[in-house]
């Protein structure tokens, strides 16, 4: 084995810690908390400018997965808000891989350029972890569709130009079977966005389609294809798009505190500190191995699976750990006196419960193991 | 970059363990119980050059590098062999000139794990009850001592060959300043963390295995959430101990003692082989011993019956890596090296 990244793979990674040390201030990182809006424009716009999100995007540019992977652990090492970035390139690999001349011209060159946001509509009120069961209805009318319903959890929609949407557009068909993918402008009439604001200061989206009426072209890899567009987002992600490596700002942050305030000093402290230091090595050399076998051709689902079991639990560990320790300086918000980090660790505790949730739960995550890792059977 | 085998660890891989699955079933480890020593396996091992196999080809071994023996390791674990090949191993690596007896194994070796008190009083010792060779610290100086061992172990947790030694200062011949014994405990904990990951890795395919057969309510227990969930979260742990467990050994590998090393926590960028080598025994440790009470737990009262073979790994992931004394110390090591040392007069002002 080595564990040693290639001189290009190197060079790739400076030139990102360069980029967040160039764009990523104080006063964007407070904004972000302010407004709810976890996105990094200026940061984006800075890696499209010089090339490097159409580089990452297979068929594009190189596509090469341990640089994806590198790009995000950057990004989390440094909390620089990265969701936004990675439904831009989800969205970018979707629309190129399945996507019209027509698509392409319209929406590749706008999000790759990070010039607009796109968000995802997938989950819905009634369908999370089942989402293969939304309800979302997509109907012909004569050369056109008329769409009706809701869809949650759409971070971004308030800013973004584009949404890709899962609709039911054939309902006698077995669920996985008939659904439908579409990409459509965000100014289409009947679309409505609401916000759903979370614990952890994010603001996220409720998104309504009344009588939406869209052609044909807006279909984005075919009619009753939606399941298998889902499975191109997956194949890009390929486990290594962030939730990996959220510990590690985590640690630094509590570190700090714990070495201003001389709290480093106790054995108890350093004995989780230096826990939480080996758990980070674990995560990231999880995520490692998921990136450097999608680069040898594979496609690590079921590693994934356990790099975000493993790294979710032990970063919801070590938060509660480092807020206790700080005691009520752990309490105290961003700009208050004497708040423990500035603020982080009373935050990453209000962050952590999002982490086993998003982008797969934990249940889900378990369930692919189970089966496709250990050979058990179908769970009752 | 590469995060797989190569074609010479595969072939190591395949090598032992067949041998190990022939050679050391329950019924070699339950008979090799109460002293934890099979000497016919001990024998059939030293027949395929095992002994020597990590020490340099110049000196008379075969050479391979510690991520080879980690392959080794693992096969070791998962069979739980009652042979002291990883204490040996280390021990005569750390000697500038092992004696043909050592490399053929006809005599065995063994590092002592703490600090020598007294004469020459090292606690109790890995494989200490059947080494006639003992590589240990001495001050500031690393010493080798060699005379009778017992050939009896106190009854202990995991069966295992140790014993309290005592020798005489003066039978002690000086290899090296302290970092030889250093460098051989850490390569100590990376054998051993590879031993652990074998250990977690067959307990769990005994698990799996368990769980698909034993039925209740009419159907596999397997078939059920609960214990599915409760197995599910154990392949990550256990690829991770192993991942971590080698970058360790291949930090240590290519570590030139001159060159300079990274524990950067904050950039989660860590190459130093030493904090490495902490971090893979201590992630081990708690693997092991979370992988086995788990599987224990789901064979329900037969996990706890003497005929499983679940109690026979429960026990060794945790005697085995306890020879070296509270974890605890070793978290405080590892801080130590990734936060800077601290001095004990500085209080804390925690509120």
């Amino acid at each position: 084995m080595d564990f040693n990244l290639s001189t290009e793979a190197a060079a790739f990674r400076q030139e990102i810690k360069d980029v967040i040390a160039l764009t990523y201030t104080p006063d964007r990182r407070s904004e972000h908390h302010r407004t709810g809006t976890f996105a990094c424009p200026a940061l984006y716009q800075e890696l499209a400018r010089r090339g490097l999100l159409e580089r990452i995007v297979p068929g594009l540019g190189k596509g090469d997965p341990i640089e994806l992977w590198i790009l995000f652990n950057e990004l989390e090492k440094a909390s620089v808000p990265y969701d936004a970035l990675s439904v831009i390139l989800i969205v970018s690999a979707m629309v190129n891989r399945l996507g019209s001349d027509f698509h392409r011209e319209r929406i590749l060159s706008s999000l790759i350029s990070a010039k607009s946001y796109a968000c995802l509509g997938y989950s819905e009120p009634g369908s999370g972890s089942d989402v293969a069961s939304i309800s979302t209805r997509a109907v012909r009318d004569g050369d056109q569709w008329v769409i009706n319903g809701s869809k949650m959890w759409t971070t971004m929609a308030h800013e973004a130009d584009w949404i890709l949407l899962l609709t039911r557009t054939d309902p006698t068909l077995p669920k996985h079977r008939g659904l439908t993918m579409f990409v459509l402008p965000m100014d289409t009439p009947g679309i409505s966005v609401e916000p759903v604001w979370t614990i952890g200061s994010e603001r996220t989206n409720a998104t309504f389609f009344d009588d939406v009426r869209v052609s044909d072209e807006w279909v984005l890899g075919g009619v009753n294809q939606g399941w298998a567009a889902m499975g191109v987002g997956l194949t890009f992600e390929r486990g290594v798009v962030g939730e990996t490596n959220s510990g590690v700002a985590l640690l630094r942050h509590f570190r700090q505190w714990a070495e201003e305030t001389g709290a480093a000093h106790d054995p108890a402290i350093r004995q989780q500190m230096a826990q939480t230091a080996i758990d980070n090595e674990v995560a990231k050399l999880l995520t490692q191995r998921s990136a450097w076998m999608a680069a040898s051709g594979e496609l690590p689902l079921v590693e994934g699976a356990m790099s975000k079991l493993f790294a979710t639990a032990a970063y919801q560990k070590a938060t509660h750990w480092f807020q206790q320790r700080a005691g009520a300086a752990g309490l105290l918000r961003f700009g208050e006196d004497g708040a423990a980090a500035d603020g982080w660790i009373e935050y990453e505790g209000r962050h952590a419960p999002l982490c086993t949730i998003r982008g797969g739960t934990t249940e889900i995550n378990r369930n692919i193991v189970a089966e496709r890792h250990l050979g058990l059977p179908k769970s009752v | 970059m590469k995060v797989s085998l190569s074609e010479d660890q595969r072939a190591v891989e395949v090598l032992f363990s067949e041998f190990f699955a022939k050679t050391s079933e329950p019924t070699v480890v339950r008979r090799a119980e109460p002293l934890g020593f099979d000497s016919e396996l001990w024998s059939k091992l030293c027949a395929l050059d095992a002994p020597a196999m990590g020490v340099a080809v110049e000196k008379g071994g075969g050479g391979a590098g510690l991520a080879d023996l980690v392959v080794l390791g693992e096969c070791v674990g998962r069979s739980i062999a009652p042979v002291p090949i990883i204490e040996h191993t280390v021990a005569v690596r750390a000697l500038p000139e092992p004696s043909a007896e050592l490399l053929a194994g006809d005599e065995v070796a063994t590092i002592a794990l703490q600090s020598a008190t007294g004469g020459l009083d090292w606690g109790l010792i890995p494989a200490g009850a059947v080494a006639r060779t003992v590589v240990g610290p001495c001050g500031d100086a690393t010493v080798a001592v060699a005379a009778e061992p017992p050939g009896v172990a106190p009854a202990n947790h995991a069966c295992m060959p140790v014993a309290f030694r005592n020798f005489e200062h003066d039978a002690a011949t000086t290899l090296g300043d302290e970092s030889v014994w250093s460098r051989a405990l850490s390569e100590w904990q990376i054998l051993t963390a590879a031993s652990l990951v074998g250990i977690a890795a067959k307990s769990l395919d005994i698990g799996v295995k368990y769980v698909k057969s034993r039925e209740q309510f009419g159907r596999p227990i397997g078939s059920f959430q609960a214990v599915q969930h409760g197995l599910a979260d154990l392949p990550g742990v256990i690829d991770g101990a192993r991942l971590l467990t080698f970058k360790a050994a291949w930090a240590m590998d290519r570590s030139d003692p001159t060159a300079p090393t990274t524990a950067d926590v904050d950039d989660n960028d860590v190459d130093d082989p030493t904090s490495l080598a902490l971090m893979a025994y201590l992630f081990a440790t708690e693997v092991a011993a979370q992988v086995t009470d788990r599987v224990l737990h789901y064979h329900g009262g037969y996990g706890f019956a003497e005929e499983y073979d679940i109690g026979l790994y429960y026990r060794r992931a945790r005697g085995w890596p306890l020879v070296l004394g509270d974890p605890a110390a070793q978290y405080q090591r590892l801080a130590d090296r990734l936060f800077g040392t601290i001095s004990t007069d500085d209080m804390p002002r925690k509120r």
